[in-house]
């Protein structure tokens, strides 16, 4: 049993949870997730962790409600209980070594990608950080990103804040006026992903992508969480969750997170909570 | 004159028949997912029971990879003391209910049941789950004295049957042990893989509850390899370290299309089924393909698993295609002849070479080839060879590969000194499962590649005694 100790919804839709986990906090490092799972009828959903607190023993997850689970567990506050909590699971991101990092996030795979831009950061690195939402209420931790970034960048799709236009703009354009990128991290929505790793082929930047399939065990057993890198099967859950995004077949990926789309659907309506909106 | 009563004869000698065992019906049971088979009586069983000759050698012990006094029990059954027999069984075996339905008894203890070479074995199996139902129904289990603490603190890793089989004879030792399993409940392949039709998962709640009453300690959602290593365990103050962690990895064939959706490893589509209780969703959250035509693509027993619950799930067409014939298939006769009684279709020498998707990109047809059987391979089996120019297609909407599985490499990775196999497998250097790595044994399908849940429990009670030896020895 998993405490929660703090609940914020941080924009539309998306939500911030706290929860106890001491394990996994002082083991955890940055790129690595959980395997969530509310109640004994629950399904059991990835989560990367945004941050943790060794002292406190805590985990924070940042997740878009956009399910019966993510739903549900947004419903839940401080003194609430999420019954299991595995992790922490995937390989931790590698942030040896980099001289200059862009760090792509759009949604809220912002929250995803805050913690590499600070174990970047933490490790000399420069960060370049780049973010991006729909519009100016659906943007998160845009402070964070600034305290763990040497350049700041945010974009909005309508123009209500900052750039008009997507992340991947940003990124030709820093690209095209000649700044030196040895990695780009670049997390969020599929056609996000894929977007960027073409902006980064022709320039040979290496660019790497957390993926985010459905997965049942997170441990390796299952296969539901196989994507094809570079023409090879591999898990998610073990292999990744961070893969070469020149290499992944993002069009295989995208129809897989679909398999249970009217299932979901189904879910959702016999129990919807409300809308979280701030 | 009911069945029971009638005797048989050969030779001018009269014997009673082994007792049948009644099972739901065909027809009713794929619309449901309740156990096939029913269970004996009390009168049944005593009857079967008296059937066993009570031989002074008795050849159906030494098939017992766990050593269960099995004519000790039948005799107890016979004179109608249940809970006496249910004592006997669990001095050496701490899961009769489970291994009363999923051994394979045909290829060990009823195998070398004397009566078998003239008449037809003692139904050992089916005495040992009655007795083991009786026990638990009569709200009868009873928890053994356990000695005075040894002081002795074991970690086991992985909380299927290897793992629950070495907790309890180790906790009845007087050792404190602990299982540390990464999934959200105990039982291994019995919870996850094994369908409620063949072993109702009330069933493994209630023997886990036992060894808990015994003093188990059961750590679930704990990755051993992630949250913490080997080393952290022992660094935490256990003495010795038991990994049983299965060959849990799931294998695919590599062939085009596989990543199509509607394609599920069997440890996928079981999981979502048994353990996450997908045929009652949306009652449970977590969904599964309810295919019109589904192929299960091997001919072992998760097969077989695999393809009845695609048939409960509400399959029209549900396929078996595998690249052998009948008879060179690894399923048990009797899971084999339930698949054949509820509808399963087999599709012998078949073998799928490529999946075709829809424009979502769901699996809509597989391409296969035609087989025949050339010489015997290394396993013994003659080996499938193609027929040239054979292809046909299958339209299909979901699949199932259960062509087998491999080891896991999590732990070998996160271990020094712990050597595996070209496989992955744990290298061990005798049969009590001692590893290359001081403290640490190992048993079940992560030494042995895929095998059968009492070989599991057999290397768990093999290791429980070296293992003992080793830390009194300290």
């Amino acid at each position: 049993m998993h405490r929660i100790t703090e609940k914020v919804v941080l924009s539309e839709n998306i939500v911030k949870t706290v929860f106890e986990a001491p394990e996994i906090a002082r083991k955890r490092r940055a790129g690595q997730f959980v395997i969530l799972m509310i109640d004994e009828k629950g399904e059991r959903i990835p989560l990367t962790i945004v941050d943790s607190d060794p002292v406190k023993g805590t985990l924070t997850i940042i997740y878009q409600v956009v399910g019966k689970t993510t739903d549900q567990l947004a419903q839940l506050g401080p003194g609430d209980v999420i019954g299991h909590v595995l992790g922490p699971l995937g390989h931790p991101t590698d942030v040896d070594g980099i001289g200059t990092a862009v760090c792509v996030g759009g949604g809220v795979g912002i929250g995803v990608l805050y913690p590499i831009a600070r174990a970047l950061k933490e490790k000399g690195t420069r960060v370049i950080s780049i973010i991006g939402a729909r519009t100016k209420k659906m943007l998160i931790l845009e402070e964070e990103s600034r305290g763990v970034s040497d350049e700041l960048h945010v974009t909005t799709d309508d123009g209500s804040y900052g750039y008009h236009g997507f992340v991947s703009d940003v990124l030709r354009d820093l690209i095209a006026s000649g700044t030196k990128i040895d990695r780009v991290f670049a997390i969020g929505p599929v056609p996000m992903m894929r977007v960027v790793s073409n902006v980064t082929r022709p320039h040979g930047i290496r660019t790497l992508v957390s993926l985010n399939p459905i997965m049942v065990d997170g441990t390796g057993m299952c296969g539901a969480c196989r994507v094809t890198v570079g023409g090879k099967t591999k898990f998610t859950c073990v292999d990744g969750p961070e893969f070469d995004g020149h290499e992944v077949d993002f069009g295989l990926l995208t129809s897989r997170l679909q398999m249970y789309a009217e299932q979901e659907q189904l879910a959702r309506d016999r129990c919807r909570c409300g809308n979280h909106d701030r | 004159m009911t069945d029971k009563d009638k005797t048989e004869k050969k030779d001018g000698k009269e014997r009673i028949p082994r007792q049948p065992m009644p099972e739901q019906d065909p027809k009713t049971r794929v619309g449901n997912f309740d156990e096939v088979p029913l269970g004996y009586t009390p009168e049944t069983a005593i009857l079967e029971a008296k059937r066993c000759i009570q031989c002074k050698k008795p050849g159906c012990v030494t098939g017992c990879p766990v050593d269960v006094d099995i004519p000790g029990f039948l005799q107890r059954v016979a004179e109608g003391d249940f809970l006496g027999a249910a004592r006997k069984i669990k001095e050496t075996n701490c899961l009769p209910a489970v291994c009363g339905r999923v051994c394979p008894q045909e290829d060990q203890c009823e195998k070398l049941c004397i009566l078998g070479r003239k008449w037809d074995p003692v139904a050992i199996g089916r005495l040992e789950r009655f007795v083991a139902d009786y026990e638990r129904q009569a709200g009868a289990v009873e928890v053994p004295e356990t000695p005075a603490p040894t002081g002795k603190r074991i970690a086991v890793v992985g909380a299927g049957p290897a793992g629950l089989t070495i907790a309890g004879d180790l906790v009845k030792m007087g050792h404190e042990v602990t299982i540390f399993e990464a999934l959200h409940k105990a039982g291994g392949v019995l919870i996850y893989g094994i369908p409620e039709f063949r072993l109702p998962k009330s069933i493994v709640d209630a023997e886990v509850e036992y060894l808990r009453r015994l003093g188990v300690k059961i750590v679930t959602d704990a990755a051993i390899g992630r949250l913490k290593t080997v080393d952290d365990l022992f660094a935490e103050g256990f003495h010795a370290v038991f990994l049983g962690v299965g060959a849990g990895a799931p294998v695919f064939m590599n062939i085009p299309g596989e990543n199509f959706s509607g394609i599920y490893s069997a440890n996928e589509y079981l999981t979502r089924s048994n353990l996450m209780k997908a045929y009652s969703f949306p009652e449970y959250d977590t969904p599964i393909a309810r295919g019109r035509n589904v192929a299960v693509i091997g001919g072992g027993n998760v097969a077989m698993d695999s393809v009845r619950t695609a048939l409960r799930l509400g399959a029209e067409n549900a396929y078996i295609i595998y690249r052998r014939t009948k008879a060179e298939m690894p399923a048990r006769a009797e899971e084999i002849h339930h698949a054949e009684e509820e509808g399963v279709q087999f599709k012998f020498l078949t073998n799928p070479i490529e999946y075709v998707g829809d424009e979502k990109g769901w699996v809509k047809r597989m391409v296969c080839q035609r087989m025949e059987l050339g010489e015997p391979d290394e396993s013994g089996r003659r080996r499938p060879v193609v027929i040239k120019g054979s292809e046909f297609t299958i339209d299909i909407d979901t699949v199932v590969v259960s062509v087998g599985t491999m080891a896991n490499p999590v732990i070998p990775m996160t271990t020094p000194g712990l050597e595996t196999n070209r496989w992955g497998y744990i290298v061990t250097k005798d049969e009590t499962g001692e590893t290359t790595r001081k403290g640490v044994w190992a048993g079940g399908d992560i030494v042995t590649g895929s095998a059968t849940v009492i070989l599991a429990m057999g290397a768990g009670r093999k290791a429980a005694r070296a293992i003992h030896d080793y830390v009194m020895a300290m």
